[in-house]
């Protein structure tokens, strides 16, 4: 039973961790610049791609930089040359061009590498076992995961509360115009934050790559998980997403783990239940079986109770 | 698509013909339907190519008693009513030959309509070739005269993978996982039932039934596994369920057997890659070191098309050609009431040992193997430099279940 209970509790955090480094760029460019950015999950998939091919040619370690990179510079070109002049058309014209541009990289990533997952398998160099517990192994990459996950909230936090650029970032969001006024690159900075979102992205692709699997629909799987930890995390809210993502991942993990439905409540409680009883095949389903339900329940009740999120400042 | 150029083509052949006054050989038509887009596009197009490869095969040998076969193709997205709309299609084109695969809800549309269809248009009749789609009622309470299954269905593949686990002295305990849907409660219920007529001393520790196709993350249930103590899981898991719960099982470390469905099918070799070495088995109708050189036609294949992707996977569409050309011969005419009677109890040989058209359910008994993924093949699978090396050959009639089926034939 500790067993089960510490391990739930690691894999929880590990997911959660994973979550978060997912949605970490999504959130900042939803908070900074007000897109909701469907293509996001796709920028992770192209990470995984990225660092897959860039593995095969010049190694791992590299490639954990250079992949980021390229989905940096991918983002910055769809916001200076695509999402610009979309802008003006407002938000709705926003959002359905990244939901078409997802659907592009999609069949893109199709054509380059084909519609089968790719062998994106961990790369020697960080592929053993980091500790044993209970004698399973707790491999280390997952390790790596949490440093990055965990390192990339206090660069965002220290950047955007703590330099000149992050004061100009949050000026630049509610303010544009005068912002301009004052000198600065407006549209450069919308620039930046795009690239830097992408880019996380794609970081988050490279580790997130060898614990799913790196295939064209790899962006279709985790694309509704990643919105719901910024709902309701709180639209725009970096520690918002991060205890979120926190409390998805564990709570997630220890449903999986109950085996008990509520027939078993029933008759703790002395209701008789029988094959007759309307809706019995409903109480007779498992917790663990609608574990990856979880999330979209907790979505469902954050919208009714408290349409902000747990940190935001404003309604969805 | 191909369907669309197909029915120009038809509006100017006779009239090239007649300019051209060219003998044209009576063709039969092969419709083909499954998947050419969406999520099961990469299955659909693999097979896509086996029919090209067989129907080419066939034709230079001959052709259905000196008529050639052409292959006309028609995209179902694996959606029973998009196939109940190809069909019509297919009909309207001159099919009266129809194969599918993919999935058992679409196999079940067509081979009602199918029924209907004949019963409504005597001398037209149409036969469904199903080569892939395993849900038993196919061949047992809804089997009917116009249906031919040639892979074995989701019992008896059960069947043999309970025999070699029954072989097997050092499982002691067996854990079940799959998805929760028709098919994934089939397998556990039929694993249940088999285990414990095989090998009553084995204990089922954990039965798990997990959401399709919906969880990323398969490491909670992996410690479940790991915490119930089973030294083996049997799972029906497909595509990303299976590829994902054995990367999760690898990185936890947990030593365990693997009996899978789909471990050797289309993208699960280069999904799993080294993390199933010496603990991944399958079960399949052939694999590539089933012999000791590779099925000449499996060669000519892989040299016809040289993609990653281009693995002969299904075999037994090639024993399914080879039944429909002895059918053929046999009935000396390519109508399909005539093929169907000869269709029934059909013998034939290949490369892996004889297979037979079951005459009472129009279910294939063909050898099966159960495999272990392994680096040390002599021929690898989808350019991994990992393959299948056989634990254990199944006899085809040893493959045999008993059915419900009760066949009204036309008289």
């Amino acid at each position: 039973m500790l067993e089960l209970i510490t391990f739930s509790l690691l894999n929880g955090i590990v997911y959660g961790l994973l979550l978060f480094m997912l949605s970490s760029g999504l959130t900042l460019i939803f908070g900074m610049m007000g897109v909701l950015n469907f293509a996001h999950a796709s920028m992770f998939m192209l990470g995984a791609y990225f660092s897959y091919q860039l593995g095969r040619w010049i190694g791992f370690w590299p490639a954990l930089v250079i992949a980021p990179l390229l989905c940096g510079l991918v983002g910055a070109g769809i916001e200076r040359y695509g999402l610009r002049h979309v802008h003006k058309s407002g938000h709705v014209a926003e959002i359905l061009f990244t939901f078409g541009l997802a659907y592009l990289i999609e069949e893109l990533v199709t054509m380059v590498w084909g519609r089968n997952a790719v062998a994106n398998s961990v790369p020697q160099a960080i592929d053993f076992p980091l500790f044993q517990l209970f004698d399973s192994n707790f491999p280390a990459y997952k390790g790596l995961m949490m440093a990055i996950s965990v390192a990339m909230f206090v660069f965002l936090y220290l950047a955007l509360k703590r330099t000149r650029i992050g004061l100009i970032i949050q000026a630049a969001l509610t303010h544009p115009q005068m912002v301009g006024a004052l000198g600065h690159d407006v549209p450069g900075v919308f620039v930046l934050v795009f690239a830097v979102g992408s880019a996380l992205a794609g970081l988050a692709g490279v580790i997130g790559g060898f614990m799913l699997l790196t295939q064209p629909t790899l962006a279709h799987a985790v694309g509704p998980i990643v919105f719901v930890v910024v709902v309701v995390g709180g639209l725009g809210s970096l520690s918002g997403a991060l205890i979120a993502s926190m409390l998805i991942g564990i709570l997630q993990t220890f449903a999986v783990a109950v085996d008990y439905s509520m027939l078993d409540l029933f008759r703790a409680l002395g209701i008789a239940v029988t094959r007759a009883t309307p809706l019995y095949d409903f109480y007779s389903i498992k917790v663990a079986t609608a574990a990856p339900i979880v999330p979209y329940l907790l979505l469902v009740l954050m919208l009714i109770v408290r349409p902000r999120g747990l940190l935001g400042k404003r309604d969805v | 698509m191909r369907a669309s150029s197909c029915r120009h083509s038809s509006l100017w052949l006779p009239l090239a013909g007649m300019l051209l006054a060219a003998p044209a050989a009576a063709e039969v038509k092969f419709a083909w339907i499954d998947p050419l887009s969406g999520g099961a596009a990469s299955a659909g197009i693999n097979a896509q190519k086996h029919m090209t490869y067989l129907i080419d095969r066939l034709n230079a040998a001959g052709g259905l008693n000196g008529e050639k076969v052409e292959l006309i193709s028609y995209d179902n997205k694996v959606d029973p009513q998009e196939s109940l709309i190809a069909l019509k299609k297919a009909l309207d084109d001159g099919a009266r030959f129809v194969f599918q695969g993919n999935g058992s809800s679409v196999a079940l549309a067509i081979t009602e309509a199918v029924l209907k269809y004949n019963e409504r248009n005597p001398g037209k009749e149409v036969l469904f070739f199903n080569y892939a789609a395993v849900d038993p009622v196919l061949t047992n309470d809804k089997c009917n005269f116009w249906h031919f299954r040639f892979d074995a269905d989701a019992d008896m593949k059960m069947g043999a993978l309970t025999d070699a686990i029954a072989k097997q002295t050092p499982i002691k305990s067996v854990y079940l996982i799959n998805q929760d849907y028709s098919f994934g409660r089939a397998v556990a219920s039929a694993a249940k039932k088999m285990l414990a007529e095989k090998r009553p001393d084995i204990k089922i520790v954990g039965d798990e039934l997990h959401p399709l196709q919906k969880v990323q993350d398969f490491s909670p249930y992996i410690a479940k596994i790991k915490a119930s103590g089973a030294d083996t899981v049997i799972t029906g898991n497909w595509s990303n369920d299976m590829l994902l719960l054995i990367k999760a099982g690898k990185d936890a470390g947990l030593k365990v057997n693997w009996y899978t469905y789909y471990g050797g099918a289309l993208g699960s070799p280069s999904g799993i890659g080294k993390d199933g070495i010496g603990t991944v088995k399958q079960i399949s109708e052939y694999h590539n070191n089933a012999l000791a050189e590779l099925d000449p036609d499996v060669a000519a294949f892989k040299k016809r098309f040289t993609g990653k992707d281009d693995e002969f996977g299904y075999y037994r569409l090639k024993t399914t050609f080879d039944m429909i050309a002895a059918a053929a011969s046999k009935a000396k005419s390519n109508d399909p009431v005539k093929l169907a009677r000869a269709l029934e109890g059909i013998k034939v040989n290949t490369t892996v040992g004889e297979a037979e058209m079951r005459a009472d359910n129009h279910q294939i008994l063909q050898p099966m193997f159960v495999s272990t993924f392994s680096d040390n093949v002599k021929f690898d699978v989808e350019k991994t430099g990992l393959g299948f090396k056989t634990d254990v050959k199944i006899n085809a009639k040893d493959t045999a279940l008993p059915t419900t089926c009760k066949m009204q034939r036309p008289s």
